[in-house]
């Protein structure tokens, strides 16, 4: 076997040669000659590949068609928000969570509105959480529906994406109603929301319940029991259980794997303890898993949206919490301690009290988690978001060795892995 | 000389219109997928952007003509110009209607009449990928090269495939000749009826020669960017595109011409009766023909954009798969039960072939699970 790996790697001046792991001559760690002694093809597979849904690349050691090894670069979008939010006081973070995951934006909007709550101490109304519970899983069906028409496109099948869209499309109106934002939401405030659920808002929402299932139903039926989907899709890129843990990956990607783990019930916040859903898992964490997984979830987010307009209590939808909720314009013309506060809030000047929390929330992706230290100034003095895309994308490259260009493609997409959230 | 110049005529007819149809398939592609995507589709440019196609046309003329500097210069200018050149070829055989009467002149309604006019429109396709692959290796960018591979080796695979299914249609004509196939289809008595297997095989077949989903490895945009045409701009790229359209549509030809009957329709014999048999009876008749045949090519390419904006695609290794371990023993095994059928003179023997496969894929498809995983159905609650 050494004697055919000396023939087929010369080594060129210069190049530094790696160790050479059995059969595969390396170089900086990449192979470059294959099992049998052809030379790979170095593809870029991004940054701006139309698959790639975002600005990642992919450098790809290809024999043919096939991956020999893939070398991730990310980092194209870091807007270092971490440390940006080190100079901001806390209401003006929240846009920046906006960008991170943004399709389900209104979900780090209130994952971190909730962990603002957390250090503060702030209690908030039942009905605020009900009203926030609605926008998350209205956020969550928006995700998993782009996720999932985009694996479709990427497989070849357009048309199902369109059909879903549009009831996207009617989400985001109803996002327009609760915050005028449609995309980068930065919807509710800390304490509550910035305005209560309004008539239009109720009526787009049931409008939304009454039309969703028959247009998932067509989506579904285009898909799940397409031979063809099937073929590309089931036992592609599997990932086991022990992989799915050791790499950290939580939410619609480790529920493929088959571990039943969901923020929603592990640590109940946001009143989610009063609604009755289901957690769907998969068995192999392939492609097809995870495609039907995030099937099962929309399912399920649409009951929760369904039971909590129903039970929807009555009440103030924020907390009494001058110092950090913005009082109404009408008080702050007429009241001297409204204005005060308006202005001290609007310059960020209100100190954070000292302290440590950690709040996570069950993001579009998985477990989207802020860990929040405060030394008592105006801004945090540390925040790191723990966010859920840049722990999954750590296992792409042992997820496309050994598979088609193609199943690759289908691999990414399905993961959901989305650039913002990768690079924060 | 008369002969000459309405032959020339009835050439530029043909001519143009294929090529008309090619351009407002176009047009009708992204009309079709409007309505399937609950959308209007091009609506701009004048009456229900019918002038959308010229307006495309227009746009690519003016586009930047950008050659890559790495590129093979001339063999990347003459990718298009083979694409579009073997795409025009292959019409020519195809016999458009019957003949019309001029004086005492009888007159093919078809481009050239040759005794082996299928093996000129294989030979013409199979040129074809040619075009792709020229093009492709030209470009001097590894996903136009990928593009240009798997075409080559899917039109390569297919085509055998194809062959096969046709054969069977050769051995029941007894002539390689377009018109003589569909001459022998008369009335109703269309090769569909005796060949069920072979037109399947045949149709999917056609798919994969022309790219089209769900065979559109080749220029798949999710996977290789634009696949052979990445590098390719301005009226090249048009080029491509345009020849493309115009081998669905001899396609469509093809298969309306080998499968249901060409220019024959039901009850044909009464029709001409019916209008006389004098030049101008004979005459509409041959038009009323040209008409059918038009319906039933352009039903065809209704049939691909239907089906292109319903299915994904497959990847490469499956429909090599496909290829190779199931049409072409299908193909044979219709060949063997045609050669059967032939031998007891029972023409519709080869149905025995296609109720055969239909009953053992039914008996399979009993046997598996409902769903595909039964994931939800089996899925613990909290």
């Amino acid at each position: 076997m050494s004697e055919e790996v000396s023939n087929i790697t010369p080594r060129e001046p210069g190049n530094v040669m790696g160790p050479q792991v059995g059969n595969l001559a390396l170089k900086n760690g990449v192979p470059t000659v294959s099992e049998d002694g052809r030379e790979l093809t170095t593809l870029n597979l991004g940054p701006t590949h139309p698959a790639t849904h975002g600005i990642f690349q992919n450098i790809l050691q290809m024999d043919g068609e096939k991956i020999v090894s893939g070398t991730p670069t990310i980092g194209y979008i870091h807007r270092a928000f971490e440390k940006i939010a080190e100079r901001r006081p806390l209401y003006q973070i929240t846009t920046l969570t906006d960008r991170m995951n943004y399709c389900s934006s209104p979900i780090n909007n209130m994952g971190w509105h909730m962990t603002v709550e957390k250090l503060l101490g702030i209690e908030v109304p039942k009905r605020a959480q009900y009203i926030r519970v609605i926008m998350m899983e209205l956020a969550r069906i928006a995700d998993h529906l782009i996720c999932n028409s985009i694996l479709g496109v990427d497989s070849g099948a357009f048309t199902g994406f369109l059909y879903v869209m549009q009831k996207r499309e009617e989400i985001y109106e109803i996002y327009e109603e609760m915050c005028g934002a449609r995309l980068t939401t930065n919807m509710g405030r800390f304490g509550g929301m910035e305005r209560d659920l309004s008539n239009e808002a109720i009526r787009k929402t049931r409008e939304f319940i009454r039309t969703f299932p028959a247009v998932m139903q067509e989506f579904e039926k285009m898909l799940n029991r397409n031979r063809i989907f099937i073929d590309r899709t089931v036992g592609v890129g599997p990932v086991s259980q022990e992989m799915a843990l050791q790499y950290g990956f939580t939410g619609p990607n480790l529920r493929a794997a088959g571990i039943d783990y969901d923020m929603r019930v592990m640590s109940p916040y946001s009143s989610y303890e009063d609604f009755d859903f289901d957690i769907p898992v998969g068995y192999t964490g392939d492609t097809y898993d995870r495609y039907m997984v995030r099937n099962g979830e929309i399912w399920e987010s649409f009951k929760i949206v369904q039971q909590a307009l129903e039970n929807l209590p009555e009440g103030p939808f924020h907390a009494d919490a001058p110092e950090f909720y913005l009082p109404p314009k009408q008080e702050v013309y007429r009241n001297m301690e409204a204005l005060i506060y308006h202005f001290k809030i609007v310059m960020g000047e209100i100190p954070i009290p000292v302290g440590e929390v950690y709040h996570s929330v069950e993001g579009g992706n998985g477990e989207l988690g802020f860990h929040l230290i405060s030394d008592g100034g105006r801004s945090p003095y540390r925040l790191k978001m723990r966010r859920p895309c840049y722990i999954f994308y750590q296992a792409y490259p042992e997820m496309c060795k050994g598979v088609t260009l193609s199943d690759a493609i289908i691999i990414l997409s399905s993961m959901n892995v989305i650039a913002g959230e990768l690079d924060a | 000389m008369e002969v000459f110049w309405i032959k020339a005529i009835i050439v530029l007819v043909i001519f143009g219109l294929s090529l008309v149809v090619a351009m407002y398939s176009t047009w009708a592609e992204r009309k079709v997928a409007g309505y399937m995507q609950d959308r209007p589709g091009p609506n701009r440019a004048g009456w229900g952007g019918l002038l959308q196609p010229l307006a495309d046309a227009g746009k690519m003329f003016f586009k930047e003509d950008f050659i890559p500097l790495q590129a093979n210069k001339w063999l990347f200018i003459a990718g298009p110009c083979l694409a579009m050149l073997t795409a025009l070829m292959s019409s020519s055989v195809v016999p458009f209607g019957d003949t019309i009467k001029i004086g005492e002149h009888e007159i093919q309604v078809q481009g050239i009449e040759v005794n082996i006019g299928i093996l000129w429109v294989f030979g013409v396709v199979s040129l074809g990928v040619y075009g792709v692959m020229v093009g492709g290796w030209a470009s001097n960018n590894k996903f136009s090269l990928l593009g240009a591979i798997r075409a080559a080796s899917q039109n390569i695979s297919y085509e055998l495939a194809m062959g096969l299914s046709l054969i069977a249609i050769i051995m029941l004509t007894g002539s390689l000749s377009v018109r003589d196939i569909v001459l022998s289809q008369h009335g109703a008595a269309w090769n569909l009826f005796y060949q069920p297997l072979g037109f399947i095989i045949f149709l999917v077949c056609a798919f994969a020669e022309c790219n089209r989903t769900p065979f559109d490895l080749p220029e798949c945009e999710a996977e290789l960017v634009g696949g052979y045409h990445t590098e390719y701009s301005s009226m090249k790229l048009g080029f491509y595109l345009f020849a493309e359209y115009i081998n669905m549509f001899v396609s469509s030809c093809v298969i309306s011409a080998l499968y249901f009957g060409g220019f024959n329709y039901p009850f044909m014999d009464k029709v001409a009766e019916a209008l006389g048999s004098d030049a101008t009876g004979h005459n509409i008749a041959t038009a009323i023909g040209f008409g059918v045949f038009f319906a039933k090519a352009l039903f065809f390419v209704f049939f691909f954009m239907w089906v292109r904006w319903t299915l994904p695609r497959f990847r490469y290794d499956q429909l090599m798969n496909l290829g190779w371990k199931n049409l072409i023993p299908l193909a044979i095994l219709n060949v063997i039960t045609t050669g059967i059928g032939i031998l007891l003179d029972i023409r519709w023997f080869s149905w025995v072939a296609m109720i055969a496969i239909v009953i053992i894929a039914v008996a399979q498809s009993a046997m598996k699970p409902k769903s595909a995983r039964g994931i939800l159905e089996a899925a613990p609650s909290r």
